[in-house]
């Protein structure tokens, strides 16, 4: 059932009746969460070419089209099928820059936030001892705390901006990485060909970055995926408390939360549309994020 | 035991005082209230006059000593816009938080229990998928835009719930509460599901897959040759071994569920602590944020400590030996 090459899967002894049923089952989703998740990528780096307007550019926007509702016909004779919002922006113009600017924080602070992980989860392992402890009880100390309220706390003091609000998350999300990579390269340093390479006298910087670096870093990458989507729900959340992604390049996030003031009079499509597409990209994310993980039998740190 | 509590003690006495070094750095160091707190038509005498009373004078280090030895005599400062002693401010606010921490907690738990059970030990059936599948979307949903969507359902569109803050509270044990009124009642549905959602997800998950592997284990299965009653075996032998992993889950959760109050009072503009902290961030109101920093984690550290504890008093095999988690 599984591809070769790959490690067997963890529930090896459930019966193999019921684990290729579970597999069977789980695909037509797995396909549904892939293709959707690539169409949305797509819809972020076409954007500018799509958008039937560009939400930034404030001589395009009418004010008398503010807060039209679906299916409206703007000034022009145009149709905004999501309807617009309180500055009269076209809802699907606003929602496929908003994915650009989520996908980009979301991207962007998983990157910052694995490369830093992987170092030190690296040196940890390689180095070991004072090291080893100095890292991993930062780690310890970084991961007791909800990472909502650290990065809250951080933006607070720094200010709101898009390079801040992916700081923050990566501030929030390195640790993880380094508790993960630390375990996978400890496993992989006490295996023969390390020992070999170490016997033949090779550079410990060689050793690491040529043969432990490439062999633990798997792990990680598999769970980046699911990183993406924390990530991305982290930025929302943040913006929506008004410490994120600033008003002049508005997240998804940030649409809803301009929305929340329009949805008690029942003006439903500000708040509920990017909302919609938000939750698409976070749960086609975690669908193929999960089924890689399961296949590759890695344990995420929670 | 006497000295793996110690240790522990010591250990969380040494997270809360490097949480105060970086909080009170991050927060004091950037960001400049005068700006904000000074009316501009103010002298330059006023000007300084509010400087020094609020001691931003001195060089940041003594600032920092001068307000851990307030800390230690339980004076975390005085709120910039309020005027009164933070601490009192925030507990004030505490009653509101608990009130909807515990009762989403307690719903969490009531709901995930049987769901967790019943999709664990029928893995194949229909219903158990569905719980499933159920999962992965509140998983998946933002907190703050569930949020928004059960206010647009049931308040907007049925009408049948308020839209925000406690409604009609009583005093019960020195505490305003909203817990004994109708509408204070009516008032708590909607925040309370919100914030229990993701936990019993998370329960939900963790219980079906503990119930899942004790099936498969000896002890059950010898339970079962033994001829024991199937309910007896889930009462007696599979729910005892899942019951670590959710008080675990219970206790690291409480903390981050006040942290997550945070949203959820945002959505609905519930008096609590969360809100506090995001009204403070806006007004930079600086001692507000860093005390409350400070109780959570106070509460955090105070919370994990009792957990390990609790823990080790559970399930004999856990080694007493450190570990800070």
């Amino acid at each position: 059932m599984s591809k070769p090459g790959l490690p067997v899967p963890a529930y090896a002894d459930t019966p193999l009746r019921r684990r290729v049923l579970k597999v069977i089952r789980s695909r037509p989703t797995l396909r549904g969460a892939a293709i959707l998740l690539g169409v949305m990528v797509l819809l972020a780096v076409l954007a500018p070419f799509i958008a039937p307007q560009n939400p930034y550019d404030l001589a395009t926007l009418n004010m008398m089209d503010n807060r039209l509702p679906p299916g409206a016909a703007a000034m022009s004779g145009a149709t905004y099928w999501l309807g617009t919002d309180a500055q009269g922006r076209d809802m699907i113009s606003a929602i496929l820059y908003g994915l650009r600017t989520s996908l980009l924080v979301g991207l962007l602070s998983t990157g910052g936030a694995m490369l830093i992980g992987i170092t030190a989860g690296l040196f940890a392992a390689q180095i070991g001892g004072a090291v080893d402890a100095i890292i991993m009880r930062i780690v310890d100390f970084m991961l007791g705390f909800p990472s909502i309220l650290v990065a809250l706390v951080l933006l607070a003091s720094v200010g709101r901006g898009i390079d801040k609000v992916i700081l923050a998350i990566i501030v929030v999300q390195w640790a993880q990485y380094a508790r993960l990579m630390r375990a996978s390269a400890l496993v992989e340093r006490r295996k023969e060909y390390i020992e070999a390479a170490v016997n033949f006298g090779l550079p410990t910087r060689h050793i690491m970055l040529a043969h432990l670096l490439p062999n633990s870093v798997g792990a990680v990458l598999v769970v980046s995926t699911i990183s993406v989507a924390s990530a991305i729900t982290l930025e929302a959340t943040l913006s929506f408390l008004g410490v994120g992604v600033p008003v002049t390049q508005p997240s998804l996030g940030l649409l809803i939360a301009n929305g929340f003031e329009y949805l008690l009079s029942g003006e439903y499509w500000i708040a509920v549309f990017p909302g919609i597409a938000l939750v698409l990209l976070i749960m086609s994310l975690n669908f193929v994020g999960d089924r890689l993980r399961r296949s590759f039998n890695v344990r995420a740190s929670s | 035991m006497t000295s793996y509590f110690l240790q522990r003690l010591i250990q969380s006495i040494a997270v809360l005082l490097a949480v105060s070094v970086v909080v009170f750095f991050a927060v004091y160091g950037i960001g400049d209230p005068i700006e904000l707190l000074v009316p501009p038509q103010a002298s330059a005498a006023e000007r300084l006059a509010l400087i020094k009373r609020l001691g931003l004078d001195q060089p940041v280090w003594s600032q920092y000593f001068t307000f851990l030895g307030n800390a230690l005599s339980g004076n975390l400062g005085t709120s910039f816009v309020h005027g009164v002693p933070v601490v009192s401010l925030i507990l004030g606010r505490l009653p509101a938080t608990l009130e909807l921490v515990l009762l989403s907690m307690i719903t969490a738990t009531v709901v995930s229990v049987p769901l967790g059970l019943y999709a664990g030990l029928n893995p194949d059936s229909r219903p158990s998928r569905i719980i499933m599948a159920g999962t992965v979307i509140g998983f998946s949903l933002p907190s703050f835009w569930k949020g928004m969507m059960l206010v647009l359902l049931f308040s907007v569109w049925l009408g049948w719930l308020p839209t925000a803050g406690r409604g009609e509270t009583v005093t019960a044990l020195g505490m305003q509460t909203s817990l004994f009124t109708l509408d204070g009642l009516k008032h708590l549905i909607l925040p309370t599901l919100n914030l229990a959602i993701p936990n019993t997800v998370l329960m939900v998950r963790l219980i079906a897959a503990g119930a899942a592997e004790a099936t498969t284990q000896d002890y059950v299965k010898f339970a079962r040759a033994k001829g024991i009653s199937r309910r007896r075996i889930v009462r007696r032998h599979i729910l005892r071994t899942i019951l670590i992993p959710v008080v675990t889950v219970v206790g690291i959760e409480f903390g981050s569920l006040v942290a997550f109050s945070t949203i959820t009072e945002t959505v609905f503009s519930w008096p609590g602590m969360g809100k506090l902290l995001i009204d403070s961030i806006y007004q930079l109101d600086r001692p507000v944020v860093v005390a409350y920093v400070m109780l959570t984690t106070l509460l955090f550290v105070g919370v994990n400590l009792l957990v390990d504890v609790l823990y080790a008093a559970l399930d004999p095999r856990v080694k007493l030996s450190g570990g800070m988690t």
